[in-house]
């Protein structure tokens, strides 16, 4: 089938001003340089990469370079292969044959409220199936559903992470159902979903910084992840952990790209409060338990603002982490149909519209309508995610990062 | 479970001898129930990933840093909360069971509200309290003396306010023991001591503290245990401040990659100190026979405190602000209001929560539901397997009974989440795979309760003495009608007793349930473990009260049952 480009749509130019700036490319990790643009910017998978940026340039697919979403490594093959999968529209024989199912496993990595509020706007859609969000972080939901397919216990149907890596990991293995949903294939940008139909990336947002207003004056706040090495924050900063939360596993990597491991070096001596899922550092300042956060989801943040809680967002200067969410079916799944019906339903309008409104993260498909007022995505300097180099880095980064924190 | 039983205790020539398989029966089980996962554990810790032997995980618990610093801070957290607890549970045991302070059975029933709170719901009811900033403690101590917004009376994310919050949940140990001892001290022997022109300190410290103090060092043994072995207040106060203990190492090292070598490893330490200091306890209470043994006992004198009875009062109840007032109040108060660590008022009163946590949290039925199961099916097993094993060893009425007895109390020496381990490690790859059911808590729980189970049923059966089962069996009944007849009715307060204990033991089950559950075999405790790490707090006050109005509607229905005696609690 032939794939519309990005820029047909009419949400593409807010997505289009990111590509304008030069491409940070992919440092090595654990480089210590914070001066990004004069260092050499090897590939991670080597030597052809710009010969394929051109490739990709020259196609007009300018997502290529991995700068949004769930793309990284992926986004290449996207490109390099056709669409080997015929997608599939929601049918009254699947919503039948779902039905008859009744239920659904979604194990997820997003916040429990958010999570929950999908699941039953997708009861309230296709009444007679019931959805069981089991929650948790990233990486601890890898690591269940790791040993649960060690144990030969099929329990989960859909999934939605926080870490992009685990799918590369799913992939390999073996596990991940061949299913496009028609709307994907019609709207999303060919970044955001794999070729063999395998995954689609359901949600994009970002690890910022935060503070809270009461605690903290606007123009005392910290600006930048530099800021945060200030004696003054001692104690007063509230933290997630990379080896839970697939947001912060994320963030980590890019920051440890970008700043090098000295700044978390620093950063772990200011007796920060170490908490596990990136949702918890935006509601310890909404508590005003600490005036400062390290990390966390910028989405929980602009939440609480909404309601009224004394936070703010701080994107910081050198640049933002990118996180994005795919969504994948399991082969193994006890409810075949009910998942192929919830990841259609997860990736069409009516939900990318609930993330976006509700949700307050961003969505790839392109008639979803952003919220008047919002921060647009490309008003924000982002770093751009690497699923493939947080993959290889991630034990790495667990180890790390528990000598320096201690915990 | 009793059919068999008539057969094993006088067989007769032409019937089959039950006594063998009976026995092979519940051996195999007990077995299957602690010597695997201990042969596993120890297996695992003993070998690499090639199934080589190899020392190699011990060496890295005694030269890693990141696991010497977690062993350093468990024996300080033990040590300490050992101390605290003696420190205040010797003098509330004393005013209660001896003086005539007012509202001492109030006093009771208190302490065994603290005993019955799960430690990690009383930790996560301290952080919405002592929380540095957003503690609602803190809160107050900076409105009423004007202190700036940075300044904190309380920091609970620290050791000492891990050691404060597991000392709150394990005093209750000390108290009942010491309760129980001092209630069986004598009145004659004080009597004896003044008669003989011994004077009120004399006499206590002739008498009666010689008398209580066996008591008071197994008390102090068993906070050390509780102390060193638990595992939620740790992983929710300790981690964020910044350092481990070792059941949150062990924890960890199951996170992904997991590392089970290390894992069993870095358990045996706990399951060494474990034995070790039961041994000791067993050395420390075994001379205490001396002292009360039989005779009729004149009740235990009490002291008048005169006006200082309310002073005392006051004291008892500031100590138990902290294990029960505050933190109850702290959860009442997140359930209803928006943000968990404000005050709630009429314009900010919100069923938000509660809505939630029944009709939004998909998670809430199967937890529930799961609990139920598994704590009716664990007491209910429990029960009739410590009831069987206590009949035999009572009544000595299979060779080889002593095994039994000593498996039976076996358990008590393996802490829960070195169980935990053992059995994922034993039951969670094939040939038996029970990793994913509600088998394999069932095995856990089931585990954990047997050995308090098999003493509350075995000091019930010494009770009944054989002299009244003879006396039906010479009046012409069968064996079988005795046991329904006589020893039935007699012990079935014990039973309800026991059964309700093991119930209430597995709803506040963490430590074992964290190792072994999955998305489908999720419990209580463990949903509101994850709802801690996601920062859900008003959820996890909903859940948390709905457990503590379960635990207590048991709790209470208990102390219903006539005949029932608050000593049982000992043996909880």
């Amino acid at each position: 089938m032939t794939r519309k480009t990005f820029e047909e749509f009419p949400i593409a130019s807010v997505f289009l001003g990111r590509h304008g700036r030069a491409c940070p490319g992919h440092p090595c990790l654990g480089s210590g340089s914070k001066d990004v643009d004069a260092r050499v910017k090897p590939a991670h998978d080597g030597g052809n990469a710009a010969s394929r940026r051109d490739v990709l340039r020259a196609s007009g697919a300018i997502f290529a370079s991995g700068v949004l979403p769930g793309t990284g490594s992926f986004t290449q093959h996207a490109h390099a292969q056709a669409v080997t999968v015929e997608p599939a529209a929601i049918t009254p024989a699947l919503v039948q044959a779902a039905g008859k199912e009744g239920k659904l496993a979604f194990y997820t990595a997003m916040d429990l409220p958010v999570a929950e509020k999908f699941g039953k706007a997708f009861e309230a859609r296709y009444p007679g199936i019931s959805v069981r969000v089991e929650r948790s972080g990233a990486e601890r939901v890898f690591q269940r559903i790791g040993q649960e397919m060690e144990s030969r216990i099929h329990a989960v149907d859909v999934v939605n992470s926080a870490d992009a890596a685990h799918f590369i990991v799913w992939k390999r293995n073996g596990w991940l159902d061949s299913y496009l949903p028609e709307e994907v294939a019609r709207h999303y940008p060919a970044a955001f979903y794999d070729p063999d139909g395998l995954w689609v990336t359901t949600r994009v947002w970002l690890s910022s910084l935060g503070y809270n207003t009461n605690l903290v004056r606007p123009e005392d706040a910290p600006k930048s992840f530099a800021d945060l090495l200030d004696a003054k924050w001692t104690g007063r900063m509230v933290k997630a952990h990379p080896a839970y939360s697939g947001t912060i596993m994320t963030a980590t990597f890019q920051i440890v790209r970008e700043l090098g491991w000295g700044y978390l070096e620093k950063l772990a001596k200011q007796k920060v409060l170490q908490v596990q899922s990136s949702t918890d550092p935006p509601k310890k300042l909404a508590l005003g338990e600490r005036a400062v956060m390290a990390d966390g989801n910028d989405y929980n943040l602009i939440q609480l603002k909404e309601a009224g809680q004394a936070v703010e967002v701080v994107y910081p200067a050198e640049g933002t982490p990118l996180v994005a969410g795919p969504s994948a079916i399991f082969k193994s799944a006890p409810n075949p149909n009910a998942a192929r019906l919830f990841q259609n339903w997860l990736h069409s309008l009516e939900a990318q519209q609930l993330l976006v409104d509700f949700a307050r993260q961003h969505s790839a498909h392109p008639q979803v309508r952003e919220k008047p007022g919002a921060h647009k995505l490309n008003d924000i300097k982002t770093w751009k995610d690497d699923p493939a180099g947080v993959e290889k880095a991630s034990e790495e980064i667990k180890t790390r990062y528990a000598q320096l924190f201690k915990v | 479970m009793t059919i068999a039983l008539p057969a094993a205790r006088a067989p007769r020539p032409y019937r089959l001898d039950l006594s063998w398989p009976i026995l092979i029966l519940f051996a195999a089980l007990l077995c299957g129930l602690i010597i695997l996962p201990m042969f596993w554990l120890l297996y695992y810790s003993l070998v690499d990933r090639n199934g080589a032997f190899t020392l190699a995980n011990f060496k890295t618990l005694i030269v890693d840093p990141i696991f010497v610093e977690p062993m350093i801070t468990t024996l300080i957290l033990a040590v300490s909360s050992s101390i605290i607890c003696c420190a205040v549970a010797a003098p509330m045991s004393w005013l209660v069971a001896r003086t005539d302070m007012p509202l001492r059975r109030t006093v009771r029933a208190l302490v065994t509200a603290s005993f019955v709170t799960p430690p990690f719901l009383g930790a996560i009811a301290w952080e919405l309290l002592a929380a540095p900033n957003s503690g609602l403690l803190n809160k107050i101590y900076r409105t009423v003396t004007g202190a700036p917004q940075d300044e904190h009376l309380f920091n609970i994310y620290s050791l000492g306010g891990l050691i404060f919050v597991i000392s709150c949940y394990t005093f209750p140990y000390v108290f009942v023991l010491l309760a129980n001892a001092l209630d069986r001290i004598p009145g004659d022997l004080e009597d004896a001591s003044s008669i003989l022109g011994g004077r009120t300190w004399t006499t206590a410290r002739r008498v009666t503290i010689p008398l209580a103090l066996p008591a008071l060092v197994a008390g102090a043994l068993v906070a050390f245990l509780q102390a060193m072995t638990l595992f939620g207040s740790p992983a929710i106060l300790a981690i964020p401040a910044g350092f481990h203990t070792m059941t949150t190492k062990i924890w960890s090292l199951f996170n992904y990659p997991p590392k089970p070598g290390l894992a069993a490893a870095a358990s045996v330490p706990l399951l060494v100190l474990t034995v070790l200091l039961l041994r000791a306890e067993h050395l420390i209470l075994g001379r205490r026979s001396y002292s009360v043994v039989g005779g009729k006992q004149g009740d235990p004198r009490l002291v008048r405190l005169g006006p200082m009875r309310w002073a005392a009062l006051s004291c008892v109840f500031v100590v138990l602000l902290c294990p029960v007032f505050l933190p109850y109040g702290a959860l009442i108060n997140a359930t209803f209001s928006p943000v968990a660590t404000s005050f709630v008022s009429f314009d900010t009163f919100t069923l938000q929560n509660i809505r939630f946590v029944f009709f939004e949290l998909s998670a809430t039925k199967l937890a529930v539901k799961n609990t139920f199961v598994l704590g009716i099916a664990s007491a209910t097993i429990g029960t009739l397997m410590a009831l069987v094993i206590a009949y035999l060893t009572t009544r000595r009425a299979i060779p080889g009974y002593r095994t039994l007895g000593f498996l039976a109390t076996a358990p008590v020496a393996i802490p829960g989440i070195v169980l935990g381990v053992g059995l994922f490690l034993s039951y969670a790859r094939p040939p038996f795979v029970l990793y994913g059911t509600l088998w394999i808590l069932l095995l856990a729980f089931v585990t954990i309760a047997l050995p308090a189970a098999y003493q509350q049923l075995q000091s019930a059966f010494r009770f009944v003495h054989t002299d009244l089962e003879d006396a039906s069996r010479i009046l012409g009944s069968t064996r079988l009608r005795t046991l329904r007849d006589i020893t039935a009715p007699l012990l079935r307060t014990s039973v309800i007793a026991t059964w309700c204990f093991i119930f209430v033991g597995v709803i506040r089950e963490l430590s074992a349930a964290i190792m072994l559950f999955t998305s489908e075999t999720k419990v209580i405790s463990v949903l509101i473990f994850d709802l801690n790490e996601s920062g859900d707090l008003g959820a996890i006050s909903v859940l948390g009260l709905i457990m503590l109005v379960v635990t207590f509607a048991v709790v209470v229905a208990v102390n219903r049952i006539p005949g029932f005696s608050e000593a049982r609690l000992r043996n909880a």
